[in-house]
C-alpha cells in the first residue's frame, strides 16, 4: 500500500514539474525573457588594494583617520553612523582627550532634556554618545532629500556584496550615461534629480556625487586629498565602522587554529596509538 | 534506560560505586557511550558525524544563552541589541559570529549524517525508529534555524518571516487566518518577534531530549556499519570507549579547525549582506532567499509554477515542498532491498550519486534569484528528487541483484587489511570504496 | 565543550595494565583540556560590564547651582550619588565630633578635597543593604544627627555622612573625585 501510494505521489509530483518545465520551455524558446537595463549596465565593484585585504590583513590607522575627517566633513551632513559612538573612534588611535575635543565640536548637537525646564533641546555630545543624526526622523530625512532617505553608514560595508569595494567604486563612479544604454533602452534614461551609476544596484542613484574636487578635504598628514584618496579612505573607514573588531577577530582566529592545529595532531596519534592492536590483529 | 546486550557493570571506584547503588548514571553512561557499548570495529568517518551533530547543538545552546543575554525581543531595539553585542559586549562578536556560523556548521555535519544514513541503509530494519526520530530533529532544527534568522531583525529576517508564514497562507479557506495566527497581526511585528525569541529558545531542548530518543533507540540493535552486515559476535565489535571516544576527538579537532577558519576569517560568507540592514516594512530586498541549508527545499517551492486544474501553482509548491521532507518517513517502506549498505548495490549505488548531483542543482538553484534558466532546471531537478525516492527506489529494490555479502564484519576487515588500510581514508574518500570481494 | 569527555580517557591506560600509560594520550588530553579551559575564557567574560556601560562609569556634575545647606541627588554608575554644599554650621557640627568614638572613625577633612571642605560628595547607598537614605531632598528626614538617614533599618548619619546610629557598619561612601574647575567635578 505503501508504495503504491508513494508510486502514484511521485508520478504527480514529478510529472507535474516536468509539464511545468516544459510550459516553462516553450514559453523561453517562444518568447526568450527580456534583458533588463541592470543586467546589462550594472557593474561589480573595481579591485581595490586596501591594507584589510585578504584573511590577515590590518587597518591602516593614518587611513582611517583621513577617512573619518571626509566622513565628518562630507557624508555626516546627510548619513547618520548611529552605531558607532565617539568613545570608539580610541580604536582608530585618538587618544581621550582627542575624542573629547571631537565630541565636544562636532557639528550635529546630541537631543537631550533640557535639565532645567524639561523641554526637548540638545546639547554638545559626549564620548559615551553616538554620533548624532543629522535628521530628526526618517519624514525629514526624506522631505530634506528630494524622498531619498539617506541610510545609516553605520554597517554600510557589510550590507552590500564585496562592501567596501562597492562604497569605494559607488563614490567614484558617476558618469554620464552610456549612449549605448540610451540606444537599447530609451526608457531608461536617469530620470529628472537622479544621478547615473553603473555601481548602484538600479543604476541611477538619488546621491549626488559627494566627492567632486580633489582637495575637499584638507589632509593633517599632508597626503594628497585627490577624490580617488578620499573615496578610499572613506571606504576604509566605513569598513572599520562596520567592523570594528576585526584585528581583534583575526589574531584570535590565528591562535585559535595553531592551537586547534596542534591538538589535532595529538588527537590523531592518540587515536592510532589506541587502535594500533585492533589494526595488527587483524 | 537499558539495552538488550547490556553488560555487568562494575564501577571501580568507591564514589562511582555509590552514585551508582543510588541512581545508576555512570551504568548509563557506561553502557550508552563507555567502555560497555559495543560498536563494529569497521566504522568509518562517515559515522563521527553524529558526534559532530551533537558538538553542534553544544555550541549552539551555549552560545545561544549567551546572546540571549544580550538581546532585546522587541523590533524597535533587537536589531541594535546585535549589533551591540557585536560592537560592545566583551567577545560578543565571537559569540554571534559562533552561534550564526555554528548554525551553518550544525546542518552540515547533519546532512553529512544523513547522506551516511542513505547511503549506508541505516534506515533499515531494525533501525527505522532511529531513522523516524532522526527526521523529527531535522524538522525541529529546520523549525529552529527559521525562527533564530528572524530575530536579528534585519531585511532578511523580516522577509523570511513573511514569505514563510506566507506559505500557510497557500491553504485553502484557513491559510490566512492561520498565518494571521502564526504571526501575531498582519505582518511581523512584535508579537512575532517574541514568539519566535520564546520558540527559539525552546526548541533546542526539544531537539536534545529527542536526541537522547534518536541515541536510545540506536541503543537497542546497536551501530550498523559501512558492510550492513549485523555484528555476529564480539571479534566484530570494540568497546566505544575508548577505540570511537579517540576516534571522535579526532573528528572533533578537523570539525573545529574547519569551523574556526570561516568563523574567524570568513564570517559573513555564508550570511547575505540584506542581513545587515535593519528591517524596513516598506522595501523588499532585490532577491529575497533563504539560508543557504533551505536552498533545495527553497528551489522547489519556486518550481511549481503552473496550476493544476483548481490548485493553484502557489499551493502545489507548498505541499510538494513539505512533501519533500515529509516522503523520507516512508523511506525504510520505500526501499525494500534486505541489502542495506551501498557497497554492495551496483544499481542503487548509481542512482544515490544521481540523487546527491540532483540535490547540489536544486540547491544551486535555490540560493540564485527566480529567473530563466535556473526554474526551468529546478523543475528537472526536482521532478527527479521525486521520482527517486517515491518510485525509483522501490522499483530498484525489487529488480537489483546486489553483490556478494562478506559472511560477517571481521572478514571484511580482514579482506581489507590485505588491500590497504582503508580506516584511514580521508572523510569523503571512503564514500564509495570498492567492496573487497567484488574483484 | 567535547573535549570534556575525553578526561576519562586516561582510564584506558589502567586496564589491567594491558595498555601501559602512554604519553601521547595524556598530551592529547592535556590539550583538549587547555582549549576547554581557554573556551570558558570569553563565556565568563562576556558577563562583565560592555564597553558602552563602561563609558558611563564616569560622571561630572555642575555645582554652581547647589547652594550652602543644599544637596543634590544625581547617578553615577547607575547608582545615586549626593553632592553636598555643606553650612559652615554643619562643617563645624562635623568637626566637634570626636573621631575617636565613631564606628568609622574618619574626619570631614578626610572625607573632602583640601580647601573644598563645604562638598561633600557620597553614594547615596547606605552601608547596610544598600537602600537610598533620605536628607538630599528638601524637607527630607535628615536623621537625629543632621545629615542622612535609612528608612529601611534607621541608620543615622551625621553632616559628614559618618554612620552614627544604626546597624549600617560604615560612613556612606566617598567616591573618587576631582574637581575639574571651582564649579564642576568629575565623579569616577
Amino acid at each position: 500500500m505503501v508504495r503504491i501510494g508513494a508510486f502514484l505521489v511521485g508520478l504527480f509530483f514529478a510529472g507535474w514539474l516536468l509539464i511545468s518545465f516544459l510550459v516553462g520551455a516553450v514559453a523561453y524558446v517562444s518568447e526568450p525573457p527580456a534583458k533588463t537595463v541592470e543586467h546589462e549596465f550594472h557593474k561589480h565593484p573595481k579591485e581595490v588594494d586596501f591594507s584589510f585585504n585578504g584573511p590577515l590583513g590590518k587597518f591602516d590607522q593614518a587611513q582611517l583617520q583621513r577617512g573619518f575627517q571626509v566622513y565628518k566633513e562630507v557624508c555626516s551632513a546627510c548619513h547618520s553612523l548611529k552605531f558607532v559612538a565617539f568613545r570608539d573612534l580610541q580604536g582608530i588611535g585618538y587618544n581621550e582627550a582627542e575624542v573629547k575635543a571631537i565630541a565636544k565640536q562636532w557639528a550635529i548637537k546630541t537631543p537631550d532634556v533640557d535639565p532645567k525646564t524639561g523641554e526637548m533641546s540638545t546639547r554638545e555630545p559626549v564620548p559615551a554618545d553616538y554620533f548624532p543624526k543629522p535628521f530628526a526622523n526618517n519624514v525629514a530625512a526624506a522631505a530634506a532629500n528630494n524622498n531619498a532617505i539617506p541610510p545609516d553608514l553605520s554597517l554600510m560595508t557589510k550590507a552590500r556584496h564585496d562592501g567596501s569595494a562597492y562604497v569605494y567604486s559607488l563614490i567614484t563612479g558617476y558618469q554620464k550615461q552610456p549612449a549605448e544604454l540610451l540606444k537599447h533602452f530609451p526608457d531608461a534614461k536617469t530620470p529628472e534629480g537622479l544621478h547615473y551609476n553603473p555601481y548602484f544596484a538600479n543604476l541611477n542613484l538619488a546621491m549626488a556625487p559627494p566627492l567632486t574636487a580633489d582637495g575637499q578635504v584638507t589632509y593633517g598628514d599632508g597626503t594628497k586629498a585627490s577624490v580617488d584618496q578620499m573615496a578610499k579612505d572613506v571606504a576604509a573607514f566605513l569598513t572599520w565602522t562596520a567592523e570594528p573588531k576585526l584585528e581583534n577577530r583575526r589574531r584570535a582566529g590565528l591562535a585559535t587554529i595553531v592551537f586547534l592545529l596542534i591538538a589535532t595532531a595529538l588527537a590523531y596519534m592518540s587515536y592510532q596509538n589506541i587502535w594500533a592492536d585492533k589494526k595488527k590483529a587483524a | 534506560m537499558s539495552f538488550p546486550w547490556a553488560e555487568h557493570y562494575t564501577p571501580k571506584h568507591p564514589a562511582m560505586q555509590w552514585i551508582d547503588e543510588k541512581l545508576p548514571l555512570p551504568r548509563l553512561v557506561y553502557n550508552a557511550i563507555g567502555a560497555g557499548y559495543p560498536v563494529p570495529r569497521n566504522l568509518n568517518y562517515f559515522w563521527n558525524f553524529g558526534v559532530l551533530a551533537g558538538l553542534a547543538l553544544v555550541i549552539q545552546i551555549v552560545t545561544g544563552v549567551i546572546m540571549a543575554m544580550h538581546y532585546g525581543a522587541n523590533t524597535l531595539v533587537a536589531f541594535g541589541t546585535v549589533e551591540q553585542t557585536m560592537r560592545d559586549v566583551n567577545a560578543g562578536w565571537l559569540m554571534r559570529y559562533a552561534h550564526a556560523n555554528g548554525a551553518s556548521f550544525f546542518f552540515i555535519v547533519v546532512y553529512l549524517h544523513i547522506f551516511r544514513g542513505l547511503f549506508y541503509g541505516s534506515y533499515k530494519a531494525p533501525r527505522e525508529m532511529v531513522w523516524l526520530l532522526g527526521l523529527v530533529i531535522f524538522l525541529l532544527m529546520m523549525a529552529t534555524a527559521f525562527m533564530g534568522y528572524v530575530l536579528p531583525w534585519g531585511q532578511m529576517s523580516y522577509w523570511g518571516a513573511k514569505v514563510i508564514t506566507g506559505l500557510f497562507g497557500a491553504i485553502p479557506v484557513v491559510g490566512e487566518p492561520i498565518q494571521t495566527w502564526l504571526l501575531g497581526g498582519f505582518a511581523p511585528g512584535n508579537a512575532s518577534l517574541n514568539r519566535f525569541f520564546s520558540l527559539h529558545f525552546l526548541l533546542p531542548f526539544v531537539i536534545a531530549g529527542v536526541i537522547i530518543l534518536h541515541i536510545w533507540a540506536l541503543h537497542i540493535p546497536g551501530s550498523s556499519n559501512p558492510t550492513g552486515v549485523e555484528v555476529k559476535g564480539p571479534q566484530d565489535t570494540v568497546p566505544f570507549h575508548p577505540y570511537y571516544t579517540a576516534k571522535d576527538g579526532f573528528g572533533v579537532g578537523v570539525f573545529l579547525i574547519l569551523f574556526s577558519i570561516l568563523l574567524f576569517f570568513a564570517p559573513n560568507y555564508l550570511g547575505h549582506p540584506d542581513n545587515y540592514i535593519e528591517a524596513n516594512p516598506l522595501s523588499t530586498p532585490a532577491h529575497i532567499v533563504p539560508e543557504w541549508y533551505f536552498w533545495p527545499f527553497y528551489a522547489i517551492l519556486r518550481a511549481f509554477t503552473v496550476d493544476f486544474f483548481f490548485v493553484p501553482a502557489k499551493l502545489l509548491g507548498v505541499l510538494a515542498m513539505f512533501s519533500a521532507i515529509l516522503m523520507l518517513f516512508f523511506l525504510p517502506w520505500l526501499d525494500t532491498s534486505p541489502v542495506r549498505s551501498g557497497n554492495y548495490r551496483p544499481t542503487f549505488r548509481k542512482f544515490f550519486w544521481i540523487l546527491i548531483i540532483d540535490v547540489l542543482i536544486l540547491g544551486y538553484c535555490g540560493g540564485a534569484p527566480a529567473e530563466e534558466p535556473y526554474v526551468m532546471i529546478s523543475q528537472i531537478a526536482g521532478a527527479y528528487y521525486f521520482a527517486h525516492f517515491l518510485i525509483i527506489l522501490p522499483l530498484i529494490s525489487r529488480f537489483e541483484r546486489p553483490l556478494p555479502l562478506p559472511g560477517s564484519i571481521t572478514e571484511s576487515v580482514l579482506n581489507r587489511h590485505n588491500i590497504k588500510g582503508e580506516q584511514d581514508a580521508l572523510p569523503g574518500m571512503g564514500a564509495d570504496p570498492q567492496p573487497s570481494n567484488a574483484g | 565543550m567535547a573535549s570534556v569527555e575525553h578526561t576519562d580517557s586516561q582510564g584506558l591506560s589502567g586496564e589491567g595494565g594491558v595498555r601501559r600509560r602512554d604519553f601521547i594520550n595524556i598530551a592529547a588530553v592535556s590539550f583538549a583540556g587547555v582549549g576547554a579551559v581557554a573556551v570558558v575564557i570569553p563565556l565568563v567574560d562576556q558577563m562583565n560590564p560592555s564597553a558602552d556601560v563602561l563609558a558611563l562609569a564616569s560622571t561630572e556634575v555642575d555645582l554652581s547651582a547647589i547652594q550652602p545647606g543644599q544637596a543634590i541627588k544625581t547617578t553615577f554608575r547607575s547608582q545615586p550619588l549626593f553632592v553636598r554644599h555643606l553650612t559652615d554650621k554643619e562643617i563645624a557640627e562635623a568637626d566637634k565630633v570626636d573621631v575617636s568614638g565613631l564606628r568609622d572613625p574618619q574626619t570631614l577633612e578626610e572625607r573632602t578635597v583640601d580647601g573644598k571642605k563645604q562638598w561633600l560628595v557620597t553614594m547615596g547607598v547606605c552601608t547596610h543593604l544598600g537602600c537610598v537614605p533620605l536628607g538630599a531632598g528638601e524637607g527630607e528626614n535628615k536623621g537625629e544627627f543632621g545629615g542622612y538617614f535609612c528608612p529601611c533599618h534607621g541608620s543615622s548619619y551625621d553632616t559628614a555622612a559618618r554612620i552614627r546610629k544604626g546597624p549600617a557598619p560604615k560612613n556612606l561612601e566617598v567616591p573618587k573625585f576631582a574637581f575639574t574647575s571651582d564649579t564642576a567635578i568629575l565623579v569616577g
